[in-house]
């Protein structure tokens, strides 16, 4: 087990500097950082030195090797446009990003998985047929179109939910919750909601599909024959075995709603690392693209290797072949 | 009881006697505010909302007018002295006094590697201490719009500078964030609670501002929130959780009039939008034609022009909500009569016309470029460009891109254009701005011969006269309209300057664009038209 961590986080090492090689190279047609960072007055001299100073005259390879060494001390530079530590920006607008993914996972495995289950159990119901109607309505629709539809209808016309931002928040330790005031619970519905609603459809098919199959096993015969009660077998016995491939996924998707936010932070202008990084496209801020990136593909592995930890505490067949091996 | 009703009566009429006036304004706006340095970005919704907070020598009106603020007076003692009379019992935000020698900290800070406002005082320009309330500018040449740049640039406080290791401005790509990046420290009728960039900004009212008595408002605390996205600022504005959002796009202003709780406020704005063609090279970068360049031949530029139907642009692409333009200036910047300049008549049979005479009767192709996310609805005028020069048999290939690869394109250095979009506003709010940048000779120094493209990295004036337009005659009456200092003669000067440009179709003007700022009903507020939203002629009822 040991080994296997110590390998993952190895790789994700490889995976990042791979990540980072690949978006210096990309930086260069993302435009010029110089044009955006000064008036439309600034001499041609003084464009010219800026290049110099930030370094942006030097070959790739030159860039790359500044920045892979400073990253290594911790230091991921200063934004050029706001002025402050990168490392301190995303470390700030972490808890933002990191609440509404939570709570927007949350939400997609709490309704999604209830969903999956009864339409499992009773496709013909009509309820069944709403919910799978639902779920293509969240496949089909993209996000941002969503958002606006529910800004429009509960925030300009009913007037429920705030329209944008994240409300009053509380500051604990380094973190920021919205959690603990009213003004910060309302604002994190539609968001949420947003973000989870094509989770939520991904689970309840998944666990729909999953539990049919299931639903058809030999032992799922003998526990009925056997006279157990339909809530004993329904839910203790058939979905626990759907539930190891929904944890995969859900995992694997966790790193997508952390790092695919952007949308939703965007429309919403929640202050998270998504619209933070959407900024710093549009204004060529490199060092905050970068640090982005590589934080994101960070991000990822950690993710992978815990699914895959996890797969291994629940799957007893995979935990027999490791010890024999 | 007694006592407790006593006690109550008591309450009540503290309750009473507590002035229920804290009004609280919230406003968003598209782009976000990042370092409150007030040299560090020469760009106007910078600039404009420290100008709450902080304030220059001298301020400009609602109307633009220019009047007296952190200098009472100013003299021109002689045509290179300017001598000018400080405020007293002016105080900062943190009690320091204001005196002569915050005035020469920021004026060498203002000049100073980093900072972006370099133009505001030439580098050569003396700035001498007469006393405490006195300053003397000493120039090398004569200047008489010397001052007219001032009201954005600010003075600091040079203890609390010194103090917070802020005397420089921010060092960009160094290592450090400058103090003055996040805090500020101002003589403004508003002071700084917090910043964060891209999320919100706070500030309160200075009770301790020294024109309280021209205060037309009854704010006591402004919050800024940045709104990227189009329809979230507008959805925030109709919900009412700002009072005022701007700029609301187009196609959304209907909505917001229409909206019972919230008004459009529509105004000319100072930018004029034009098409600028490569009349210097002689083959076109992009283009069918080889061999020549097309818009060296005023024919083949006045073919252009007529083939633009600009009451079109007007109507369709814009919404009504823009000016069309015969000068390349709003002319509330000038003192031209009006009527004197009228735009070219569209025509197309005259424009087909003209292209046959300079031999150019098939057509040709041209490359134009664009920006997409810029100026108010850029890319669809120039889509709409596109389809008017089809009509006369240009075929246009338009690239249009964000503006940080726009920019770095058709400008110097690279200059890799043969056909373009672009706005401008003069920062002085005069003439002489727009006759130097945009259609000054391109030169790598006053006085030297007309560049070659290899200088191109080192031209100093005509910056933005990206397709190289020259006159010699604009040039010399221009260089007199930067030292006349007698104001009727200099607007003859401006005027016969334009009317050489003009008759030269150095450009092609489409017009002014407008502002566009949504309020919640119950707001009054003052709009500019430079786009600067000033706080203190907020009144929420």
């Amino acid at each position: 087990m040991m080994a296997l961590v110590l390998r993952r986080l190895l790789q994700s090492i490889v995976v990042m500097l791979v990540v980072a090689l690949m978006a210096f190279t990309i930086f260069r047609y993302v435009g010029d950082p110089v044009a955006m960072m000064v008036g439309q007055e600034t001499s041609l001299e003084e464009r010219a030195q800026l290049r110099v100073t930030l370094g942006l005259d030097d070959p790739i390879p030159v860039q790359f090797g500044r920045f892979v060494i400073s990253m290594a001390q911790g230091n991921f530079g200063i934004s050029y446009q706001i002025g402050r530590p990168v490392s301190e920006l995303l470390v700030e607008r972490l808890p933002a990003t990191l609440e509404l993914s939570g709570i927007a996972a949350l939400f997609a495995l709490l309704v999604g998985i209830p969903m999956g289950v009864y339409t499992a159990l009773y496709p013909t119901r009509w309820l069944s047929k709403i919910f799978l109607g639902i779920s293509l309505i969240g496949i089909s629709l993209p996000t941002f179109l969503i958002g606006i539809l529910l800004i429009l209808l509960f925030g300009v016309t009913l007037g429920w939910l705030p329209t944008f931002g994240r409300g009053e928040v509380v500051a604990i330790g380094g973190w920021t919750t919205g959690l603990m005031s009213t003004s910060g619970l309302k604002s994190l519905i539609m968001p949420a909601f947003t973000l989870g609603m094509f989770q939520l459809t991904l689970i309840m098919r998944l666990v729909r599909s999953e539990m049919l199959e299931v639903l058809r096993t030999d032992y799922i015969k003998f526990a009925r024959a056997r006279g157990l009660s339909n809530r004993v077998v329904n839910l203790g016995h058939a979905l626990k075995n759907t539930l190891v491939p929904v944890i995969t996924i859900t995992g694997l998707q966790l790193g997508s709603i952390i790092a695919f936010a952007i949308i939703t932070e965007t429309v919403f202008q929640w202050p998270g690392m998504g619209l933070l990084f959407i900024q710093a496209i549009s204004m060529v801020d490199i060092p905050i693209m970068a640090a982005y990136l590589v934080l994101i593909a960070f991000f990822f592995v950690i993710i992978n290797l815990i699914v895959d930890l996890l797969y291994h505490v629940v799957d007893p067949r995979l935990r027999i072949d490791t010890d024999q091996g | 009881m007694k006592s407790r009703s006593l006690i109550f009566s008591f309450l009540a009429a503290f309750a009473v006697a507590v002035p229920a006036q804290a009004q609280e304004l919230k406003f968003a706006f598209q782009g976000t505010l990042n370092s409150l340095d007030p040299y560090n970005l020469n760009e106007t919704f910078h600039l404009g909302f420290q100008g709450n907070i902080y304030e220059g020598l001298i301020r400009r009106g609602a109307d633009l007018a220019i009047e007296p603020s952190l200098a009472t007076s100013w003299e021109v003692m002689e045509p290179t002295r300017w001598r000018f009379h400080l405020r007293k019992g002016v105080k900062f935000h943190n009690g320091n006094s204001f005196n002569a020698d915050d005035v020469i900290f920021s004026a060498t800070r203002v000049r100073a590697e980093g900072s972006d406002l370099k133009t505001r005082i030439a580098g050569d320009t003396q700035v001498i201490k007469v006393d405490d309330h006195t300053v003397d500018f000493v120039t090398t040449k004569p200047n008489p719009i010397l001052h007219v740049e001032w009201s954005t640039w600010y003075i600091m406080d040079k203890e609390w500078a010194e103090a917070n290791n802020a005397v420089s401005p921010q060092n960009v790509g160094g290592n450090e964030e400058n103090y003055a990046t996040r805090h500020a420290n101002g003589t403004g009728p508003f002071e700084l609670v917090s910043h964060e960039s891209g999320v919100k900004t706070v500030a309160a009212t200075n009770n301790a501002w020294w024109d309280s008595g021209n205060r037309d408002s009854n704010i006591t605390k402004v919050t800024f929130t940045p709104v990227g996205s189009d329809a979230t600022r507008v959805a925030a504005l109709l919900s009412g959780q700002v009072d005022m959002a701007y700029p609301v796009p187009v196609q959304d202003q209907k909505r917001v009039d229409s909206n019972s709780g919230t008004r459009m406020l529509i105004g000319p704005e100072l930018r004029t939008i034009f098409l600028g063609m490569d009349q210097h090279s002689d083959e076109l970068l992009h283009s069918s034609v080889k061999g020549s360049n097309p818009f060296k031949d005023k024919r083949v530029r006045e073919a252009f022009y007529r083939a633009i139907d600009i009451e079109a642009i007007k109507k369709k692409v814009m919404r009504g909500l823009s000016e069309p333009s015969a000068l390349m200036i709003s002319p509330k910047l000038t003192n031209i009569p009006s009527g004197r300049f009228q735009r070219l008549a569209y025509d197309l049979e005259k424009s087909k016309q003209l292209l046959a005479d300079a031999g150019y009767g098939g057509g040709f192709e041209v490359g134009m470029d664009c920006p997409n996310d810029r100026y108010v609805n850029d890319e669809a005028i120039c889509q709409a460009t596109v389809s008017m020069l089809a009509k006369v048999g240009i075929k246009v290939n338009l690239l249009a891109q964000p503006k940080a690869k726009y920019f770095p394109k058709v400008l110097a250095p690279n200059l890799d254009v043969s056909f373009y979009l672009l706005g401008w506003t003069p920062g002085s709010l005069d003439s002489w701005n727009v006759l130097y940048n945009l259609h000054g000779c391109p030169r790598v120094s006053d006085g030297a011969p007309i560049w070659n493209k290899a200088d191109r990295n080192k031209i100093s004036s005509g910056k933005f006269n990206i397709g190289g337009y020259c006159n010699e005659e604009v040039d010399a009456l221009s260089a007199k309209v930067l030292s006349e200092t007698d104001a009727g003669t200099r607007d003859q000067l401006i005027e016969s300057a334009f009317a050489k440009t003009i008759g030269d179709i150095a450009y092609i003007p489409l017009h002014q664009q407008a502002l566009a700022w949504g309020v919640r009903s119950g707001v009054t507020l003052k709009q500019r038209a430079d786009n600067q939203f000033k706080w203190r002629f907020v009144n929420i009822k």
